[in-house]
């Protein structure tokens, strides 16, 4: 194809060239390491002089997400990122966010925590993304990329789907992911959406001034009367189910004929495709699942597995034991579920996790 | 009660076109509501009403959204600039303000409204001193005068254990994206005339493209102060004005 564009590039540089490409309409947020390379990108690709994207260096990750919502409560499409430290300081918006039910995208390259911790790679916040961070009862489309490639495809895709289901999705990376250069195949640039598109599409809610409605539109997460906040919540929960019905993505690896099954996303679903190609020449019968969305998360295909006799898992993770606590919901006390993982920064690699397998489930 | 029927020429004052019909939750002898019918009778009179995006704040004013006939965003406690600072960028054509207590403004919001108003951005801040956490049942808040009784300072607010109020009109002055401040009340009916006009004027400078503007109102609350509608407004003038004075602080050009 004449139009297809290859480059080397990396993981945070490519989230700038999605952003620009999928006619993204403004970028907000504050630097910090291992992901100030999106904002960098942008500022030199100075889209708005192209597109018309806007890109706004921040004063804080309080102000860089509070701009995401008052850019996507006007129907605009709108992003920013951040690593963990930064996050934390969004969990505040984001439950904002979930609750007016606005479209936006939050890419996390995570880092190691607590605290300040340390710049290398972690995927220390599966807990803060998947189970809240922010306070009340809502939950973030969560996908975790694994590649430079992924990195920009979710991108686009993360705001489809923020945008179907009025729900701001979180791109969890890590700053390896970040860091990491690979080939990645451009998608030719699209327009950004027109304001009539945008009235079309978002007018029955977003707040762009009233223009030629009759009616006004207020974006308020506020309702003092307890039947009607509860009606919310039910709202957002019935949406939610559905999410959780239509939009489960996840990849298989040798798991047909497996009899115990790695579970791991992002980079360490990388490492362990090595891991189960390696226990595959001992041997063993080694599968692996990458779940693509950590929210919805594939609790149904970990289930069937265990239904039809897979002997253990083991959720291989850089952190202390986040996503195994979704593998064991899975289950259902079926079968042994095992959690290895690394944290400080430091990467596992395939020889460890099959080690660590062999400890924990072969004995 | 019967409909008194008014005679045109005998009409001096009508609800503006733009204040809805819910019935207002402040207090009686409260600044917000009178401010609110300015806001409107601005919006109104400039014709701005489909091209306004509002952002109102946590604080008593965060139903402003139910009485001005507009499109409104509500923002988290303190974050209204921030948000207001996308909405305009987005879009760039309408009419952004804020509208933002002491509490809001001043205290949990301090670094989103400085770095809005230091970006220069085209927005405008409706800004309600009233020296207290009115919402939340009458606290202290940056701006209680020293002395001053309130829930958290029930001996007077004392310097050495409470700190110093400080001056938030007089702060932002002195930055270079900040070209409309002013201080106004509407504790009179002189007053309440000139804050229309200096609000008029803060939507103008906004339109034009000339930075940050803000209207700081010296403001009552009746029942955070414990004292009766009149009462209030005395108050205000005894002991407020003084450390608050009234008038433009700053009327310029974004520099060159
Ligand atoms: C993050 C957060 N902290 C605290 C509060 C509680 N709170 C609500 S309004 C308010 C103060 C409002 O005071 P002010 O801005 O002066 O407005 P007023 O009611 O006086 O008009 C506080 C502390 C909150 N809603 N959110
Ligand atoms: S508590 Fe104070 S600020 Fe709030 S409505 Fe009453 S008088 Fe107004
Ligand atoms: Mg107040």
């Amino acid at each position: 194809m004449a139009d297809r564009e290859v480059k080397l590039m990396k993981g945070n540089e490519v989230i700038a060239h999605a952003a620009v490409r999928c006619g993204c309409d403004g970028y907000f947020g504050y630097p910090i390491t291992p992901q100030s390379e999106v904002m960098e990108t942008l500022m030199e690709l100075k889209p708005w002089e192209t597109t018309g994207m806007v890109v706004l260096q921040a004063e804080s990750e309080v102000s860089s997400i509070n701009m995401v919502y008052g850019g996507a409560a006007t129907g605009k499409k709108v992003m920013t990122s951040s690593s963990s430290p930064g996050v934390s300081l969004m969990s505040e918006g984001l439950s904002y966010l979930a609750a007016c039910e606005l479209p936006c995208l939050v890419v996390n390259c995570q880092r190691g925590g607590p605290g300040l911790g340390t710049i290398q790679p972690s995927q220390g916040d599966y807990f803060q993304a998947c189970k809240g961070g922010g306070h009340g009862d809502y939950h973030l489309i969560v996908l975790a990329p694994a590649s430079v490639q992924e990195m920009y495809d979710f991108v686009e895709l993360g705001f489809d789907l923020a945008f179907k289901y009025r729900i701001p999705s979180m791109l969890l990376a890590d700053g390896a992911i970040g860091q990491m250069m690979e080939k990645v195949v451009l998608s030719p640039q699209k327009p950004r959406r027109s304001d009539e598109q945008i009235v079309q599409e978002c007018g029955s809610w977003a707040a762009h001034g009233k223009g030629g409605r009759k009616q006004r539109n207020i974006v308020t997460s506020l309702f003092m009367q307890p039947d009607e906040l509860e009606e919310v919540n039910n709202h957002l929960q019935a949406k939610y189910r559905q999410i959780e019905a239509a939009e489960v993505r996840y990849e298989e690896f040798m798991c047909d004929d497996a009899e115990y099954v790695l579970v791991a996303f992002g980079l360490s679903a990388r490492i362990c495709s090595a891991t189960v190609e390696m226990a595959r020449e001992e041997g063993i019968k080694l599968g692996l699942l990458r779940p693509i969305t950590l929210y919805p998360y594939p609790y149904e295909p970990l289930k069937k597995m265990a239904e039809r006799g897979v002997k253990g898992f083991m959720s291989v993770e850089l952190n202390t034991g986040q996503m195994i606590e979704d593998v064991r919901l899975a289950v259902e006390g079926q079968t042994p579920v095992a959690h290895y993982g690394r944290t400080g920064g430091i990467i596992f690699n395939p020889e460890s996790v099959l080690e660590a397998l062999k400890n924990n489930l072969l004995k | 009660m019967a409909e008194v029927e008014i005679k045109v020429e005998n009409l001096v004052y009508a609800k503006p076109r733009l204040i809805t019909d819910t019935v207002m939750h402040y207090c009686p002898g409260c600044s917000h509501g009178t401010v609110h019918k300015l806001i409107a009778e601005v919006i109104d009179e400039m014709g701005l009403e489909g091209k306004t995006i509002a952002v109102s704040p946590v604080g008593c004013s965060v139903f402003a959204y139910n009485y001005i006939d507009v499109d409104w965003i509500e923002a988290a406690h303190g974050r209204a600039c921030a948000v207001a600072t996308a909405v305009k960028r987005l879009h760039p054509q309408h009419m952004v303000f804020t509208y933002q207590g002491d509490g809001d403004l001043s205290a949990i919001g301090t670094a989103e409204t400085i770095h809005a108003a230091a970006r220069g951005e085209n927005i405008v801040t409706v800004f309600i001193n009233n020296a207290i956490y009115g919402m939340t049942g009458g606290q202290m808040s940056p701006t209680t005068l020293l002395g001053m009784k309130t829930a958290t300072t029930p001996y007077g607010r004392d310097a050495g254990l409470n700190g110093f109020p400080y001056k938030v009109s007089d702060m932002l002055a002195h930055l270079d994206g900040v070209t409309y401040i002013t201080r106004q009340s509407v504790h009179t009916p002189a007053n309440v005339r000139k804050c229309k006009k200096a609000i008029r004027k803060a939507f103008e400078n906004s339109l034009a493209g000339n930075g940050y503007s803000m209207v700081e109102v010296v403001a009552t609350c009746s029942s955070g102060w414990k004292l009766t509608p009149v009462e209030a407004n005395k108050w205000l003038e005894e002991n407020l004005l003084s450390v608050y004075p009234l008038g433009d602080i700053k009327c310029s050009n974004l520099p060159k």
